[in-house]
């Protein structure tokens, strides 16, 4: 056993102090054979999921059950229903947060990329003084609390008669300051990836700069793009201190802000069923995303994070 | 050997070095800089409008009193406000920011290694891994405050019951007292974040070069010394990129505590504060006061992080 996993000698150049009989058993107690080893890893491996999915399983548990069952504290529904799920899609204030949630994130992202491309191919490419400087009022930018923003943004957008616009629309510029620098950030690493020598030949062969960036650049970032769209919106889905302080109806609200907001649709009986539905809903969508996006989404999160 | 996992930290960071001048190029000098005038343009008008001024704008409105009942009626009331704070709610959401910020930042930092490490390690597994620890981070705060309520609600969740077999917490309603409400809140967002802390470090890991790891072992080094020795010092950068990170957003942490638990029971934290005085008590000047308060701590706080880690980087980047 200790031929094939241990090393040639224990102790020696990398422990200097201490009595050598010591180290040595201490290194075969960690040496482990092989199929420990793989037992532990797995044991880890199975608390990490059990961590990471027992509370999404809670609530998908608590939305299925009804009655009295709501407050039993069960590990599993005795007498599963759908009901939860039934009166939460027939109420008129959900499904308004949810069409407006939809409106908000997606022209959040669709603004945010198309804007946060310009910047962020300027910084990658292009030659012009105080680029780091820039580059870092960008990034402290994200840094800045929300409610720095929010609280003088509540006062103007009352004066300026968008507090509580419909449909949220109040909330898509608000959201564009914290998504840019983000956008921004990921797509400028993209930027730099793409090999400068195909810019310089379609320079040469006549195109301007505009042009070398619709047709050559933009393509070529494609799954730069995509990251980066997929982060923004996630961001603008989650979003809740701009929702709660500048929108005040159904109208206006936007998903975090409903569901921090609801207060049931069963008639006497603890809410709690009807926003474990509702949480669900609106999980599913983000979850999916999250399956079949992983590989962009790691590269955009830690991209974004190197980065700074 | 030290350089590449520092080099994957700042070096892409760090900007081109211009390809050298050609006839051409240096032609396109100026219109070069106007095109990245155009490109930057609409980014920078938008920020200055909407981040810059608006933080101006409260710091106007901090120094001014608004009539409850008048709209629109103000006057000048100098630094009144921010004596309010701090003889009102200011110094206890301070400590409690910093409590929830210390102690959720260090679970993360050792749950997020830890999962790194078995990531790292798992080979087969590592895809299913990686999806899984994504969920969290991909539920909306909001809804983690619920489940973590639901969870946690006397007669709706298991986990007082639970909890209270093994003798922790017997007879306690845990989001009705103090300190245990607190580790509620921590444990949630210990729940959402330790996985993206896991991802940031797995990527740090993952440029470890192995033939280090190979010498270490050929040498003789245990399993631990190759962790203390090898693993932990080049992953410092990692680490400490991850730390600004963390820190800087549980600083301003606000939906969490917002819908878990209202900011009772000594979980009332800087952001919430200022969003109660303003939208709940509509006392617009306190509010952009406890507002700029938040801002400044903010900044302190990134400012200490610039001054002391930032040239730590730095100077492990010149080793």
């Amino acid at each position: 056993m200790s031929a094939a996993s241990t090393p040639r000698s224990t102790s020696g150049t990398i422990t200097q102090a201490g009595a050598p009989s010591k180290v040595r058993a201490r290194s075969r107690r960690r040496t482990m054979p092989a199929p420990v080893q793989r037992g532990l890893l797995w044991l880890s491996v199975a608390a990490i999921v059990v961590f990471c999915l027992f509370p999404i399983y809670w609530i998908v548990n608590t939305s299925l059950k009804s009655g009295a069952q709501l407050s039993s504290g069960a590990l599993w529904p005795d007498d599963p229903t759908l009901r939860n799920y039934r009166s939460v899609l027939q109420d008129g204030d959900f499904l308004l947060a949810l069409r407006n949630s939809a409106i908000v994130a997606t022209t959040t992202t669709v603004l945010s990329i198309l804007v946060g491309s310009f910047a962020a191919y300027a910084l990658a490419r292009l030659r012009f003084p105080r680029k780091t400087l820039l580059l870092g009022i960008v990034l402290s930018i994200s840094t800045f609390p929300v409610i720095a923003i929010a609280a003088p943004l509540f006062k103007l957008w009352s004066d300026l008669g968008i507090y509580d616009a419909r449909f949220g629309l109040g909330l898509i510029i608000p959201n564009l300051v914290f998504s840019l620098p983000l956008t921004i950030f990921i797509l400028t690493s993209f930027f730099r990836e793409i090999p400068r020598e195909l810019e310089e030949a379609a320079l040469v062969d006549g195109a301007t700069r505009m042009q070398t960036f619709t047709k050559v650049v933009f393509p070529l970032a494609a799954p730069g793009l995509v990251t980066a769209a997929l982060l923004v919106f996630f961001f603008a889905w989650n979003e809740f201190l701009f929702a709660i302080t500048l929108t005040s109806t159904p109208e206006a609200r936007t998903v975090p802000a409903a569901i921090a907001f609801f207060t049931g649709s069963v008639k006497f009986e603890a809410p709690i069923g009807t926003i474990s539905a509702a949480s669900v809903i609106v999980m599913v969508p983000l979850v999916v995303l999250v399956l079949v996006f992983q590989k962009r989404i790691v590269a955009g999160l830690t991209a974004g994070a190197v980065k700074g | 050997m030290t350089s590449t996992p520092i080099a994957s930290a700042t070096g892409p960071a760090a900007p081109d070095t211009p390809p050298r001048r050609t006839s051409r190029t240096s032609s396109y000098g100026r219109s070069e800089r106007r095109l990245a005038a155009i490109l930057l343009a609409p980014s920078m008008l938008l920020i200055a409008l909407v981040a810059a001024y608006p933080i101006g704008y409260a710091v106007w409105l901090s120094l001014n009193e608004y009539s409850v009942r008048v709209p629109g009626l103000s006057r000048f009331a100098g630094t009144r406000n921010y004596e309010a704070a701090f003889s009102g709610g200011f110094w206890e959401a301070l400590f409690n920011t910093l409590v929830f910020t210390v102690a959720s930042v260090s679970l993360e930092l050792v749950l997020g290694l830890a999962m790194a490490l078995a990531m790292h390690s798992a080979f087969r597994g590592r895809g299913v891994l990686r999806a899984t620890v994504l969920v969290p981070w991909a539920t909306i705060t909001a809804v983690t405050a619920i489940t973590w309520r639901s969870i946690f609600e006397p007669g709706v969740g298991f986990a007082p019951q639970l909890l209270a077999k093994v003798g922790i917490g017997e007879d306690i309603v845990w989001l009705g007292e103090r300190g245990y409400a607190m580790s509620v809140l921590i444990l949630a967002d210990v729940w959402k974040t330790a996985p993206f802390m896991a991802l940031l470090l797995l990527a740090g890991l993952q440029v470890i070069p192995e033939d280090v790891y190979e010498a270490a072992r050929v040498d003789g080094a245990t399993v631990w010394q190759r962790f203390v020795r090898i693993t932990l010092p080049l992953l410092v950068p990692a680490i400490l990129v991850a730390l600004i990170f963390r820190t800087l957003d549980a600083l301003r942490i606000f939906d969490l505590p917002a819908v878990l638990t209202q900011g009772s029971n000594g979980t009332n934290v800087l952001s919430l504060l200022a969003y109660q005085e303003l939208t709940q008590n509509r006392l617009i000047g306190l509010g952009a006061a406890l507002s700029v308060l938040t801002f400044a701590v903010v900044m302190i706080v990134s400012f200490l992080y610039i001054r002391f880690v930032g040239g730590n980087i730095k100077s492990l980047a010149k080793d």
